[in-house]
């Protein structure tokens, strides 16, 4: 395993709290999901089963990275399976990778 | 018997496909594809899911070399592939990913030396030869098979290629964004670059970063082959665009406000396609330009009462098309709208009775309707779901969802899915489009 992926893994720093939950509050509104920001599980998968987000809501979700935080993402990065195995990870990556 | 080779490339150094930087050529192609089919196991019936698209085409060859039939259904869920099964019992899948989870024989799509054979021969297959048979989703709950012979295949794609400009003399390289498995994707990535001689990349990219990237690997002249949703992504996206000659797309109509807006964008011309999964690509039109759809040379469409079939040229027999379509003359027609029982959501194709029969069959589900919400705003991507309301006392919402997702592709799952006391259905048993809004406002507002 890569020294970023076992970074991923280590516990969120207190700050990332508040960006996780403004991240979750996107998801629930763009995505017009049947869950409140605070009900995701910040471990549980994003895809199929989990939260079940398809291909399409990761696009959607890209989109939305992209316009708020400034970060493009790419299937061809390391990083792409870790950002979407949980909340979490995602928050962390646009943590570590934001330009605004 | 007439026989068509079974690519256009004209020399062994001829380019087929770009994939991670290297190109590969006729040559090498085609001992690929010998050396697979030599290797594949027995069962004339192969479920290609490679994701990979050079591979996915060495699988195509091979299967057409020895005489076996590619499957193309419109989704992978475990319900679909048990229909499989029963349909084509020695069905066995070839996949490129390691951990495939497709409940069928399994064969591992191998690695091949960098070798290329010893002769140069194009292979060439029988046009009456069964080469793919692909499904919809049908209406009854079974998918239905239509079946693609070589011959007709190979003239679709032959007979559009001169409208998108790709027989110009150039070598042209596609790059797209639809998986190979998807019948645009077969035919406008796959098909398109075997029989027009061009070649296309393997990669499939997903992100709009990714796209940019692909495209501006790739030689000159460029075809983006894409849909509404990905197109919508990248003009949003706010990335740099490369420079390319032609973009493809299809699946679902595109608006001509966002065909103008690529064309801007991207400085080249943008091609729409029409067709469906029965009759393959049909028309296509410059919808910055015009609403109106041109018709392939040979094909034919013929009203009857108010129901309209499409023959001629590569379409295998005289074909009910689903959506509404008012004919302007013999080579023209305009399309006015889906029928009311079509769903297309995201480019995937089902239909109202395929989705309800799906539900319906729910242990637990004693009744249930899908439909389609009023959008009150788009998405970045322009994707409207589907929503439905179900009657199923024993059952909560997260394990209907898990039941569907087992039955119809992901894209359909619906969202929200409302749990009721009772549909509000009219005297006749119908449920009025009207009366599933209201019902789903007034749940989503908290006040059932």
């Amino acid at each position: 395993m890569s020294d970023k992926a076992s970074l991923l893994q280590q516990p969120a720093p207190l700050a990332d709290v508040g960006l996780r939950l403004e991240i979750a509050t996107l998801f629930v509104q763009a995505l017009n999901l049947e869950v409140t920001p605070q009900e995701i599980d910040p471990d549980a998968p994003l895809y199929g089963a989990g939260l079940g987000l398809d291909s399409i809501d990761i696009l959607e979700v890209a989109l939305l990275v992209s316009k708020q935080y400034g970060i493009q993402l790419r299937a061809d990065s390391q990083d792409n399976q870790q950002i979407f195995r949980s909340l979490r990870h995602l928050t962390e990556y646009i943590a570590a990778q934001r330009t605004k | 018997m007439e026989a068509i080779p079974l690519l256009a490339h004209e020399s062994p150094s001829a380019v087929v496909a770009y994939r991670g930087g290297l190109a590969i050529d006729a040559r090498q192609f085609i001992a690929d594809a010998v050396r697979l089919g030599d290797r594949l196991p027995a069962g004339a019936h192969v479920l290609n899911v490679c994701s990979d698209r050079y591979r996915f085409t060495v699988g195509l060859a091979a299967c057409l070399l020895t005489g076996r039939v590619s499957l193309l259904p419109s989704t992978h869920t475990p319900a679909v592939i048990r229909q499989l099964a029963q349909f084509a019992p020695d069905a066995f899948c070839l996949t490129d990913e390691p951990s495939c989870t497709i409940d069928l024989p399994k064969f591992h799509f191998p690695q091949f030396p960098q070798e290329r054979g010893p002769t140069w021969q194009i292979p060439r297959i029988a046009a009456t030869q069964l080469a793919a048979i692909v499904f919809t989703s049908g209406s009854t709950g079974m998918p239905l098979p239509y079946k693609k012979t070589w011959g007709k295949l190979a003239r679709c794609v032959l007979d559009g290629a001169p409208r998108l400009g790709l027989l110009d003399g150039r070598r042209h390289t596609l790059i797209g964004t639809v998986p190979s498995q998807h019948m645009y994707g077969f035919e406008s990535t796959v098909l398109l670059g075997l029989m027009s001689g061009n070649a296309f990349g393997a990669e499939r990219p997903f992100y709009p970063a990714d796209i940019c990237a692909a495209l501006a690997a790739a030689p000159h002249p460029r075809a983006l082959i894409s849909t509404p949703v990905h197109l919508r992504t990248l003009l949003a996206a706010g990335v740099d665009l490369p420079a390319v000659e032609l973009i493809v797309s299809a699946t679902a109509p595109l608006a001509a406000d966002l065909a103008r807006e690529v064309e801007t964008r991207f400085g080249a011309r943008l091609i729409e396609i029409y067709g469906s999964t029965e009759t393959g690509q049909i028309a296509t039109r410059r919808t910055a330009d015009t609403a109106t759809w041109h018709l392939w040379p040979n094909v034919r469409l013929t009203a009857t009462d108010d129901r309209v079939f499409a023959h001629g040229g590569h379409v295998e027999q005289e074909t009910l098309m689903c959506d509404i379509i008012d004919i302007v003359n013999d080579e023209e027609f305009l399309l006015q709208g889906r029928t009311a029982d079509l769903v297309n959501v995201a480019g995937k194709r089902s239909s109202f009775a395929y989705l309800n029969t799906q539900l319906n069959a729910i242990p637990g589900v004693i009744d249930g309707a899908f439909f389609l919400p009023d959008a009150d705003r788009l998405s970045g991507t322009g994707v409207v779901r589907l929503a439905a309301v179900v009657v199923a006392p024993t059952l909560n919402s997260a394990q209907l969802t898990e039941e569907l997702r087992q039955r119809i592709d992901a894209v359909f799952l619906p969202r929200p899915l409302l749990l009721v006391d009772r549909l509000p259905r009219n005297a006749t048993g119908k449920l009025p489009h009207h009366a599933l809004q209201s019902l789903a406002e007034r749940y989503l507002r908290g006040a059932p």
